[in-house]
């Protein structure tokens, strides 16, 4: 059998991304692969709606039926209700054909503008939806392709998610007791320690075990939602944006986690719109622009604007602060943006 | 304060009834046939040209001294006929309040989950037909099936016929008080299912539950570790609105089960003529909503950490 590393010869494009020299191939195969995803959402389109309304009052209005008769006026009515109940729906594509993968002891960067999709990967890589979302593609976990089924069995049980938003912790429950969570056999005494551990290293004392979330400022609730996931002992962490709030010291010290929890042969997505940060501690770095990754390729890349190939990534490297601002093409304002972020 | 307002609306209201206290003490043919002068002296004695202010002076003060005045119909102190049916109808009103708080909440919990399933279907129905239903014939019905159809509890009352109430035991109060209290409950339990219903799909789309789920937690056990304590809360702030609605509740059940509590003495005073008793009555319960709604207010202080901490800290 001839193994992965072989055919990985460095800069070589394989599985729509090329690695890295410094790229782990830990398991010899993929921890995470995503392969064509594509994330659609249902939605009641008023627009269309209001357009077929308005043709069926104009055959109405032609028809043998007098609008204003009382047979009419119920014929009317039934036909609007129907039409209301038939509920013209609109799919509207959000994420559309994305390839992404993370291997044993790396971290792959997601970066990307704000609404282009990042964290409905991270959806769907934990297999979790909203209601209205259509959603096509596979999932591999550990080579291994996923169902719905086998990605609920994953989480909290080898795949962690470090959540983006600060309300994902319960307001009625102690911090501590939400920390250790409510794994089934779990041994007790070993998930205290672990917690005390984990807080003791991310400088959240003893007496925050005993506090309730809204008595955390932003940056100790970051901290403890990191904290969730370490807590678990994943193999993969998928962390959807979880630095903001962090000072500089504290952003570094979970990066460094991250950067630790990798090197030990764990993998990270890492989530962000900071490009910079994800350049200093990434292995690779996926480039998601408009719902797709168009580049997925190794940090090395980022030292020179000729090794990158969508013009985006370009932009991502001319709106780094240490390069020519004057010299990026300004194209889209999205990007603009995005730099300006990457500053913050 | 609020009682004072209260009570001062109570008097007036009584006072301006068109009951006449000598024609509904000596009844319609010893008063027609009574002489002016006789009549006169009773009409001075009831106070019937005294004014209202100098009235409701010495009521109140009366009152401040426990002294509620005497009931026509029970021919006893308003204190102790008051008294006495407030018992029953505070155990029958509190095993209400509680069953169909608890019912309501694992109700509205069951529907909300999977909302759209078979459970959710068939409690939501239940419960517009029940929010419907007039409590009277809610009442009306579970009398004819469970009492008479069925047979299997007591048709009113509060004890068995005939019995000392010297012999009446636990078990007989029990039985006599189930019916009642089971038909109130049903009717008070629609609000607190709906309710808790519509906040147990926010709770199971809030950014928390779906974290713990991402953290492997299943919905049984998201339900029970996040969902139940979120859930209790507004719960309970809708049974403690609900106090009120339960009191006037019983009244009916209570006259259709003949179930002597507060709310059938009310009406018998009612038609009775019975102004003491009436006035007595309607401080009386006005006291144990307002009670009720204050106690509520101090629980949800001290089951929420937020109020708590505001507390502690203010
Ligand atoms: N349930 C939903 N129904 C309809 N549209 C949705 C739904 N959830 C997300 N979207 C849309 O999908 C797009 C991508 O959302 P997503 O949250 O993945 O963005 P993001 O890249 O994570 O942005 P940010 O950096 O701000 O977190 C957004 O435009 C959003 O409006
Ligand atoms: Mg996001």
């Amino acid at each position: 059998m001839e193994g992965h590393s072989n055919v990985h010869r460095d800069g070589e494009f394989h599985h729509h991304h090329s690695h890295g020299a410094s790229t782990h191939h830990a398991g010899d195969h993929h921890l995470l692969q995503v392969e064509g995803l594509t994330v659609a959402f249902r939605m009641y389109d008023d627009a269309a709606s209001e357009g077929e309304g308005r043709r069926a009052e104009g055959e109405g209005a032609g028809g043998p039926s007098d609008g204003s008769s009382k047979p009419g006026r119920i014929a009317r009515w039934l036909r609007d209700a129907r039409l209301f109940l038939a509920a013209p729906q609109r799919e509207v594509p959000v994420v559309h054909d994305l390839h992404v993968s993370v291997h044993a002891g790396e971290i792959v960067a997601v970066v990307g503008a704000s609404g282009s999709g990042k964290t409905l990967l991270a959806d769907a890589v934990m297999g979790l939806f909203e209601p209205n979302a259509l959603v096509s593609g596979t999932v591999y976990f550990d080579g291994k392709p996923q169902d719905a089924s086998s990605l609920a069995a994953l989480r909290g049980h080898g795949i962690s998610l470090v959540p983006q938003s600060v309300a994902s912790l319960d307001p009625l429950m102690r911090v501590g007791r939400q920390v250790r969570g409510f794994a089934r056999g779990g041994d007790d005494a070993a998930r205290s320690a672990r917690q005390r551990q984990l807080f003791a290293r991310y400088g959240l004392g003893p007496e925050v075990e005993r506090l309730y979330p809204f008595e955390l400022s932003g940056g100790m609730a970051r901290r403890v939602l990191l904290c969730c996931a370490l807590m678990d002992n994943p193999k993969l962490i998928v962390a959807d944006e979880p630095t903001p709030g962090l000072d500089l010291a504290l952003a570094q010290a979970a990066l460094a986690d991250f950067r630790e929890f990798a090197d030990g042969g764990g993998g990270v997505l890492l989530i962000t719109h900071d490009v910079e940060q994800a350049l200093s501690v990434a292995d690779r770095v996926a480039v998601f622009l408009d719902g797709t990754v168009v580049e997925e390729t190794a940090v090395e890349s980022f030292r020179s604007p000729d090794l990158l190939r969508h013009p985006f990534s370009r932009q991502l490297w001319h709106a780094l602060p240490e390069h020519d601002f004057a010299a990026a093409p300004a194209r889209s304002p999205e990007a603009g943006a995005t730099a300006e972020g990457g500053q913050a | 304060m609020l009682m004072v307002a209260v009570s001062m609306v109570v008097f007036s209201l009584v006072s301006l009834s068109p009951v006449d206290p000598v024609a509904a003490n000596v009844g319609q043919a010893a008063l027609s046939g009574m002489s002016d002068e006789k009549l006169a002296t009773l009409q001075a004695y009831w106070g019937k040209d005294v004014p209202l202010v100098e009235r409701y002076a010495s009521w109140v003060s009366g009152l401040l001294r426990g002294d509620m005045g005497d009931s026509l119909r029970f021919n006893a102190p308003v204190a102790q006929v008051v008294a006495q049916r407030a018992a029953n109808s505070l155990v029958l009103m509190g095993i209400a309040w509680l069953a169909s708080g608890v019912l309501g909440l694992a109700l509205g919990i069951a529907a909300g989950v999977r909302r759209g399933g078979a459970a959710d279907r068939l409690v939501k129905a239940s419960c517009f037909v029940l929010a419907a239903s007039p409590t009277f014939w809610v009442a009306l019905l579970m009398l004819i099936v469970f009492g008479v159809v069925l047979g299997w509890f007591p048709i009113g009352f509060s004890a068995p016929i005939g019995k000392a109430a010297a012999d009446v035991t636990w078990l007989d109060a029990f039985h006599h008080l189930a019916l009642p209290a089971i038909t109130l409950s049903v009717v008070g339990v629609a609000n607190v299912a709906l309710h808790t219903r519509e906040k147990t799909i926010d709770v199971m789309g809030s950014p928390y539950v779906r974290f713990a789920r991402a953290r492997g937690e299943s919905t049984g056990s998201v339900v029970i570790h996040h969902g139940l304590r979120n859930l209790v809360l507004p719960a309970l702030t809708i049974q403690c609105s609900q106090i009120a609605e339960i009191f006037g509740g019983s009244v009916l059940v209570e006259q259709v089960f003949s179930y002597p509590g507060l709310g059938q003495a009310a009406v018998s005073a009612g038609i009775g003529g019975d102004t003491a008793l009436l006035a007595g009555i309607a401080l009386v319960s006005a006291a144990l909503v307002f009670g009720g709604n204050l106690v509520a207010n101090i629980l949800y202080g001290v089951v929420d950490p937020r109020m708590r901490k505001e507390y502690s800290r203010g």
